[in-house]
């Protein structure tokens, strides 16, 4: 990480504004005003679509490995997925993830 | 359901609230640990922690900051993370709108996404309640939540100063978003936006300054929205 502390705290302090007014949107000044079903429809998506893309390129070029593709990361993650849609439960899931980097890094050299 | 005191809504609240406790420790103890790793100092890890308060967001943050994205860049990806919250705040005004500004206010601040589910699912199954009693179960759900995300977050940093780099915790982030994303992964309109982002990520990596990410995000958001349209047209 290669911030310096100026910049670290303006991430810090923008981050909390702005999430802040997008909590306070609708509550605080835009009312009852009823939102347009279309941009209702994309907001539904906006963790569900930017996550995952987050998510592939440490899964796939993980920087610890130099960027090669990694059996047991592969794995641990595919084992996590399976857990999170199975039981619908985030905790269980990352349990599951993480003991399977632990294991099968003590299996696999 | 007869109608209650502020008082009994907002112990209701704190009662329902409660289990959720085991939801959001691990979550916050994770933050502090991956923080401190990445190389924030305390006051940073709790500023974000008590400053934004949005678990995922934060991690997002984080992960770009570890690849030294711009500034602006990590800033407005973390945001649209969060834009789903407008949504929360949307759905809550016609409960909740009438309540004095301040109170709004505080609701608006820890409008995090447990309180958010169990006050609108209350406020759905009895939306006769005064505005006092609505607050006041808001409140209470917060109550739990809100302190010990604080606190676990602080014992993740103080116990993260322990860990020893080869717990592989570098991988706790991602397996943290497949945590968060895979319980919500219920309609085909949602499979569709999480298989875009995937593809979409791969085939916009050669963007520079992580814009593949916002990029990913806008076309997961359009795919998903144009399948949920084409699923309830047909149905």
């Amino acid at each position: 990480m290669n911030y310096s502390n100026g910049d670290l705290w303006l991430i810090i302090l923008a981050l909390g504004l702005g999430t802040f007014l997008i909590r306070f949107s609708f509550l605080g000044f835009l009312g009852n005003r009823v939102l347009a079903p279309r941009l209702l429809r994309h907001l539904r998506y906006t963790a569900v679509g930017i996550l995952p893309a987050m998510v592939t390129p440490l899964i796939l070029w993980p920087e610890v490995t130099g960027g090669a593709l990694d059996p047991v990361r592969i794995t641990a993650a595919a084992l996590a997925l399976s857990v999170g849609l199975w039981t619908r439960n985030a905790i269980w899931a990352i349990v599951v993830g993480m003991g399977g980097l632990w294991g099968l890094g003590l299996i696999v050299p | 359901m007869p109608a209650s005191s502020p008082r009994t809504a907002y112990l209701r609240g704190l009662r329902t609230a409660l289990p959720f406790v085991i939801v959001v420790g691990p979550f916050g103890l994770l933050f502090g640990v991956v923080g401190t790793e990445a190389g924030l100092n305390i006051a940073q890890v709790m500023g974000f922690t008590v400053l934004v308060i949005a678990g995922a967001s934060q991690f997002t943050a984080l992960q770009l900051m570890s690849d030294n994205a711009p500034t602006l860049i990590v800033i407005a990806s973390a945001l649209a993370v969060n834009l789903r919250m407008a949504m929360y705040s949307a759905s809550l005004a016609p409960h909740l709108g009438a309540a004095p500004v301040w109170q709004r206010a505080l609701i608006a601040y820890m409008n995090v996404d447990q309180t958010y589910a169990l006050a609108h699912a209350d406020y759905e199954a009895a939306p006769d309640q005064t505005v006092a009693a609505k607050v006041a179960f808001f409140f209470g759900t917060a109550t739990p939540i809100i302190p010990v995300w604080v606190i676990a977050t602080w014992v993740g940093i103080v116990v993260g100063e322990a860990v020893p780099p080869a717990l592989g915790l570098d991988f706790a982030v991602p397996i943290t978003f497949i945590a968060l994303i895979a319980p919500a992964l219920r309609t085909l309109a949602h499979v569709a936006a999480a298989l875009t982002s995937v593809v979409m990520a791969v085939a916009l990596s050669f963007l520079p300054w992580n814009l593949w990410l916002l990029a990913a995000g806008l076309a997961a958001m359009i795919v998903g929205a144009e399948v949920e349209r084409r699923m309830g047209a047909r149905g």
